[in-house]
């Protein structure tokens, strides 16, 4: 009886959420659907400053660079290449790959000719989510609204010869037909320079630091077990992708491994394993960052800039930001990705989070970073 | 009279009983040692047809004996060091003996294992070698003999040690030498050598120090060429961190790896901001923005 009781409901609670979506739908949903009340027929506009830039997102999620820019008041200004480069960067870059999951708009001001939105634009990609704030300008043409899309362009590199010493490190492994006493070459030798678990989210959290000990590169990785108070093991977790995989000689990096269903009380020991092999490696590029600060709440975060200081573009990379309290112990390592390409010597935006219950303890701070190169191996 | 009896009736009945015995026997005689790998011969006085079994843990072979003929095993039949087992079979008895062979006392291989492949310069005992000493069929020479280890540096300088060995193993430990380069590491034993390569590579930098230069609104910074504390210069590729700080927090980072033995990289002039230069756990100076020209 109560099982037939359920299935009604879920049937009712169902139906109803349906016609209340259906009927009252939020906008980006809506508009994601292509079902809201906006128009799509880009070039003559839109019956409403909202709506406009509304279909213009609802386009752009589409990747229907043809009839975005169509739809914009201010075409004149910039190409078409130029508008589909500005959302999905001018070189292969997270952006590329990224897919608009959804949008928020926010209305700034409005008047009787002209609007403003904040748009964010809420990017999907691989290794994650990122977002993507612009302020969109909406103009009245006539009886229709359009967008004046506040196109941001991307430095271009002029045409150049960038000499580069290029260093770089093959490995010659032992050979099967080799004496069995003949060595191979040795593991790199890492060294965790420092640990410290924390309670957090009703979690353990491992944070520490590995070095890299040796005059070779190497791939490294840290893997943590809780043990109980009898000795045995709760859990096992590795670094995954909070740390720096690849490791120059005497290159230290962060790393965090979270264990959300174990608590720091059932905790009596960690057992700390670093592993590392030998991996083909280059010393380039080298990334400086620089205008590092830390902003405040209500969105605390670690910002700066990431300068490419060497000859060749960098497609992906990755931050990681080490924070520590005034007795200089690390108290948290968080990470993200750039969206764009770095070009040499052009600086990019990057901003990486922290707790925000952590703000007052947070005395200092190191940023490191990993790149990926299209078309290279490290 | 009669405890004369009694004694040559014991005497008859011993004797009857050998007797008794030898009709039967098969008269397995082996050599009690035999160098692995050599000819030998099994006797054996078989009055019948019979089957002579060689069992080893390595090795099981069976050969056809012939009435009154002896077995004779070809050079290189036994090669397998250990302690054996004949077993002479007729179909009214079975005749055992037991013998050993041994390795060869000629070494003809040298299998060596030099760890580790690679360590830093002047490490003590650092670098182990162990030698194990072979003859022709694989066998360990377990009878003592001289082993010589030599270690040359990528200088010419060269430390020797000479060793027996115990149980066909002889081992060294020796020490990295000051001077970073592949070291060649050989071991020398009856004439047969064997040689690995040690790469020794320098120690954590010594006394790292920069300078730096205005260029407009940059400083250009550069470390002098980084050398470990016995002169060796680090490797390239080994990282180097510029950190700016302002207000005691950090304000600029950089990750730089050595080529051609310096660091170079440029950060912003920031007036009174204080840059440091390290790599791995090893400190250099400081430079305070103020005092850059």
């Amino acid at each position: 009886m109560s099982g037939r009781l359920l299935a009604l409901t879920i049937v009712v609670v169902t139906a109803v959420l349906i016609t209340v979506g259906t009927l009252w739908p939020i906008q980006s949903a809506s508009a994601m659907a292509g079902t809201g009340p906006t128009s799509l027929n880009g070039s003559s506009g839109s019956a409403s400053p909202q709506a406009a830039a509304q279909s213009l997102l609802q386009l752009i999620s589409r990747r229907n660079w043809g009839a975005a820019y169509a739809s914009l008041a201010n075409k004149s200004e910039f190409s078409e290449a130029e508008f589909v480069r500005d959302l999905t960067g001018s070189y292969t870059s997270l952006r590329s790959y990224a897919t608009l999951e959804g949008f928020d708009l926010s209305p700034l001001r409005a008047a009787s000719e002209e609007a403003q939105f904040q748009a964010s634009l809420n990017w999907s990609s691989v290794v994650g989510t990122f977002q993507d704030v612009r302020t969109l300008r909406v103009i009245k043409a006539g009886e229709r609204w359009q967008v004046a899309w506040p196109i941001n362009r991307e430095a271009k590199i002029p045409p150049q010869v960038i000499p580069v010493n290029y260093l770089r490190w093959d490995v010659i492994y032992r050979g099967a037909e080799d004496d069995w006493g003949a060595q191979d070459v040795e593991s790199p030798h890492v060294r965790i320079v420092a640990m410290h678990p924390v309670d957090r989210g009703g979690g353990t959290v491992i944070l520490g630091e590995l070095m890299n000990e040796d005059v070779v590169p190497a791939f490294v990785n840290v893997k943590a077990t809780l043990l109980g108070k009898d000795g045995s093991s709760i859990a096992t977790e590795d670094s995954f992708e909070k740390i720096c995989h690849v490791l120059l000689p005497k290159q230290v990096t962060p790393f965090r491994i979270d264990f959300r269903n174990v608590r720091l009380s059932q905790v009596d020991n960690v057992r700390i394993e670093p592993s590392s092999i030998l991996a083909a490696a280059s010393a380039d590029p080298v990334i400086g960052v620089e205008s590092q600060k830390l902003n405040p709440l209500p969105q605390p975060s670690l910002s700066g800039q990431l300068v490419n200081q060497s000859g060749q573009v960098v497609n992906i990379t990755h931050v990681l930001g080490t924070f520590y309290d005034n007795r200089g112990q690390i108290i948290w390592v968080s990470d993200q990705y750039a969206n764009r390409a770095l070009l040499p010597q052009t600086p990019v935006a990057f901003a990486v989070s922290y707790p925000a219950d952590l703000a007052d303890k947070i005395n200092n701070y190191r940023v490191v970073t990993s790149t990926f190169t299209v078309g290279r191996f490290q | 009279m009669k405890q004369r009896a009694i004694v040559l009736l014991t005497v008859l009945l011993i004797a009857g009983f050998d007797l008794a015995r030898a009709a039967g026997r098969t008269g397995l005689q082996v050599p009690k040692t035999v160098e692995a790998g050599n000819a030998f011969t099994i006797s054996t006085n078989a009055t019948v047809k019979a089957a002579l079994y060689i069992v080893s843990p390595a090795q099981v072979l069976r050969r056809d004996v012939q009435p009154g003929a002896s077995v004779v095993l070809a050079e290189g039949d036994l090669h397998n060091a250990g302690h054996y087992l004949a077993l002479l079979v007729t179909p009214s008895s079975t005749e055992k003996a037991e013998f050993d062979v041994v390795a060869s006392s000629q070494t003809t291989a040298v299998s060596f294992l030099a760890k580790p492949s690679r360590l830093p310069v002047n490490l003590p005992e650092g670098i182990s070698g162990v030698a194990y000493v072979f003859d022709t069929f694989h066998n360990l020479v377990l009878k003592p003999g001289p082993v010589t280890f030599q270690l040359s540096d990528a200088g010419g300088a060269a430390q020797t040690r000479n060793v027996a060995t115990r149980n066909g193993v002889a081992w060294v430990k020796m020490n990295s030498a000051p001077k970073a380069g592949p070291a060649q590491f050989q071991v020398d034993t009856g004439g047969v050598a064997n040689r690995r390569v040690v790469q020794q590579v320098p120690g954590d930098p010594c006394n790292l120090r920069m300078s730096a230069k205005r260029s407009g609104e940059r400083v250009v910074l550069e470390t002098e060429p980084v050398r470990d504390c016995s002169g060796n210069a680090v490797s390239d590729g080994t990282v180097i961190t510029f950190t700016q700080t302002y207000n005691g927090r950090s304000e600029a980072t950089v990750d730089v790896p050595l080529k051609r033995d310096v660091a170079r990289t440029e950060l912003p002039a920031r007036e009174g901001s204080v840059i440091s230069v390290a790599t791995g756990v090893v400190m250099g100076n400081e430079i305070r923005m103020g005092d850059v020209r």
